[in-house]
């Protein structure tokens, strides 16, 4: 008897200890995914999201026959493919080089891996100021070294065919570091035992590299890799909308699903087709990472998602 | 033969790493060197990594009239700190019941927790339910609340919690401790390390914030750093008409615009830069915890 209602008195316990999470979660995450049917309404400030009137699926109409819908999201899955193949092979790289300065001087490597994580720790507005400084037109200190080597000058912010390659750099600088230090800690995790065993037997180190250290770290890239396209159609918002400034002349190659639904929203207040945007990423967000998750299910059942 | 063929690559490598590490820093001693630059010199001559005219002025202009600045810190430290230490409460009072086989409805609530991250709204929902029925509008709650609870630190925390052995929670359970008494006693002493890790990384993601700013606020006195950094970088005349920063400056033309938003940049951000970086080994745990099996 006593043994029960301590029993019960923990379960009710546990749901307090929930409760304050639980009613977040509602609030902030669930109610606006009831929200979504404003897609499917012409919504109205007054009327509110329950009482506007239904529109079907105008707004999405809209959207599509407006062409925007294939250029945000052909930006969107383009760059971040971009920045998946760049993030990756760089991290790679510059994780095997720490690798190897980490057997000799560990001081020099914790150095080296502290300057390539400072971009982590600094705000897309702060990128945006460094940007800006590098390329603007008129005293950017790219501009500069150009005029100084005879070479015409770019309008930076007015030119899109640039951008692709400038959000990938910028993207690499902010983010190599950190998928460095996560290859260098797979490479650590590699037993030792295997190099002993190839060097017995003669390898190259680029021989070592190609049939033990990749093969042993495949995972890793892998699963990595799969968890980035599970989020191919969501853009880093602070990337593209301060990195751009938001120039109007750059949207050809840098709008993408995020900014596009931020300016219809906020500039635009067009909320039907804000939303319509919104829930038809949501949509395909949803379905590509349970592909993705499905996939890494398969290769290695710890580290799938669910 | 060997021995030198090895060296070679290793210098070459060094050298390799140092130029990567430079372009990695390097930018960020342009802004640096901008706001120790003379405006009209800055103008005239352009960004460059030595100022072409040193000059004070730009931190002078700011500094002789700080208000706005320190509203703005004091805004983000509220949010970023108060954000943070809540965050850690809430999220860890959820995890907890998720990794207890004790409670009947862990899986319910894993499940209710992870689909989250699966599926969202949409910052449309998000905008009009916050604005309309939450009154979220410059609020500085509006800063706080939607990240209070992020599904992956509560599900990386839950993993923590279930590598704590089960013979500790046993034992006390034999002495009589009810659940709060073994989540306050045993379990959140023993992971110390996991929340300084999930905190700082939450510290990081509030005071490097500005979409929710932009999203919900337009009062000055409750802007973040992080968007009057913003403002300042869209509209150059933010810093010289907006009345808190620009009362008691006469003339308007004579405001080192350029060079101040750069230095306004460095006082803004260049102190919590060092504190994180101090931290680093905490961010380098939870990147490595959160990817890395075993």
């Amino acid at each position: 008897m006593l043994i029960k209602k301590y029993k019960r008195l923990d379960q009710s316990a546990f749901f307090l200890m929930a409760l304050p999470g639980v009613l977040l979660l509602i609030v902030f995450n669930y109610l606006p995914m009831f929200g979504a049917i404003i897609a499917f309404k012409d919504y109205s400030p007054q009327e509110g999201i329950l009482n506007s009137p239904w529109v079907g699926f105008k707004n999405f109409e809209f959207l599509f026959n407006s062409g925007n819908a294939i250029r945000i999201t052909f930006n969107t899955v383009f760059l971040n493919i971009c920045f998946i193949v760049s993030s990756t092979i760089g991290a790679l790289i510059l994780a095997l080089c720490l690798n190897e300065v980490q057997k000799k001087s560990s001081w020099l490597a914790q150095l080296y891996q502290t300057l390539l994580f400072i971009p982590y720790f600094i705000s897309y507005v702060v990128v945006a100021y460094l940007v800006f400084a590098l390329l603007s037109s008129e005293n950017g200190a790219v501009n500069q070294i150009l005029r100084s080597a005879n070479v015409k000058t770019v309008n930076w912010y007015a030119e899109p065919q640039w951008w692709p390659l400038l959000l990938t750099i910028v993207n690499q600088w902010k983010w190599v570091g950190f998928g460095t230090i996560l290859y260098l800690a797979g490479l650590i995790n590699i037993d030792t035992t295997y190099y002993e065993a190839a060097s017995l037997e003669g390898a190259s180190s680029l021989q070592t590299l190609w049939f033990i250290t990749f093969p042993l770290l495949s995972p890793l890239i892998t699963i990595n890799i799969l968890l980035q396209i599970g989020r191919i159609f969501f853009a880093d918002f602070g990337l593209f909308y301060n990195v751009t400034r938001d120039s109007a002349l750059l949207y050809p190659t840098t709008d993408v699903i995020d900014t596009f639904v931020f300016r219809a929203l906020r500039t635009l207040g067009d909320f039907g087709m804000a939303g319509a945007a919104g829930l038809y990423q949501s949509l395909a967000g949803f379905i590509v990472v349970v592909i993705a998750n499905w996939i890494v299910r398969r290769k290695d059942p710890e580290r799938a998602l669910f | 033969m060997r021995k030198t063929k090895l060296s070679y690559s290793y210098v070459a490598i060094n050298i390799f790493l140092i130029f990567v590490c430079l372009a990695a820093i390097v930018p960020l001693f342009l802004i640096v060197s901008a706001s120790f630059t003379d405006d009209i010199a800055l103008t005239l001559q352009g960004y460059s990594l030595i100022p072409s005219k040193p000059s004070l002025s730009a931190y002078e202009f700011i500094l002789g009239d700080p208000q706005q600045l320190i509203y703005s810190y004091l805004v983000s430290i509220v949010v970023a700190f108060g954000g943070a230490f809540t965050s850690l409460i809430v999220i860890s009072l959820l995890a907890y019941p998720m990794s207890r086989p004790e409670f009947k409805y862990r899986n319910a609530l894993s499940l209710f927790v992870f689909f989250t991250m699966l599926f969202n709204g949409g910052i449309v929902a998000s905008y009009i339910i916050n604005t309309r029925y939450l009154g979220l509008s410059n609020s500085i709650f509006a800063l706080i609340l939607p990240y209070l609870v992020i599904p992956f630190y509560v599900l990386l925390l839950r993993t923590y919690f279930l590598g704590i052995p089960r013979e500790l929670t046993e034992a006390a359970r034999i002495d009589g401790a009810n659940e709060w008494m073994i989540f306050i006693k045993i379990i959140l002493p023993l992971s110390t390390s996991a929340l300084a890790t999930i905190g700082l990384f939450s510290l990081l993601l509030y005071w490097n914030d500005y979409y929710l700013a932009l999203l919900y606020v337009d009062n000055p006195t409750i802007t973040p750093l992080q968007l009057l950094l913003f403002r300042i970088l869209n509209n150059i005349t933010y810093l010289t008409t907006n009345p808190n920063v620009s009362s008691g400056v006469s003339n308007v033309a004579r405001a080192p615009v350029e060079s101040a938003r750069m230095a306004l940049a460095v006082l803004a951000t260049g102190p919590m830069v060092f504190v994180f970086l101090l931290f680093q080994r905490f961010f380098v745990r939870g990147i490595t915890m959160g990817s890395v099996k075993g």
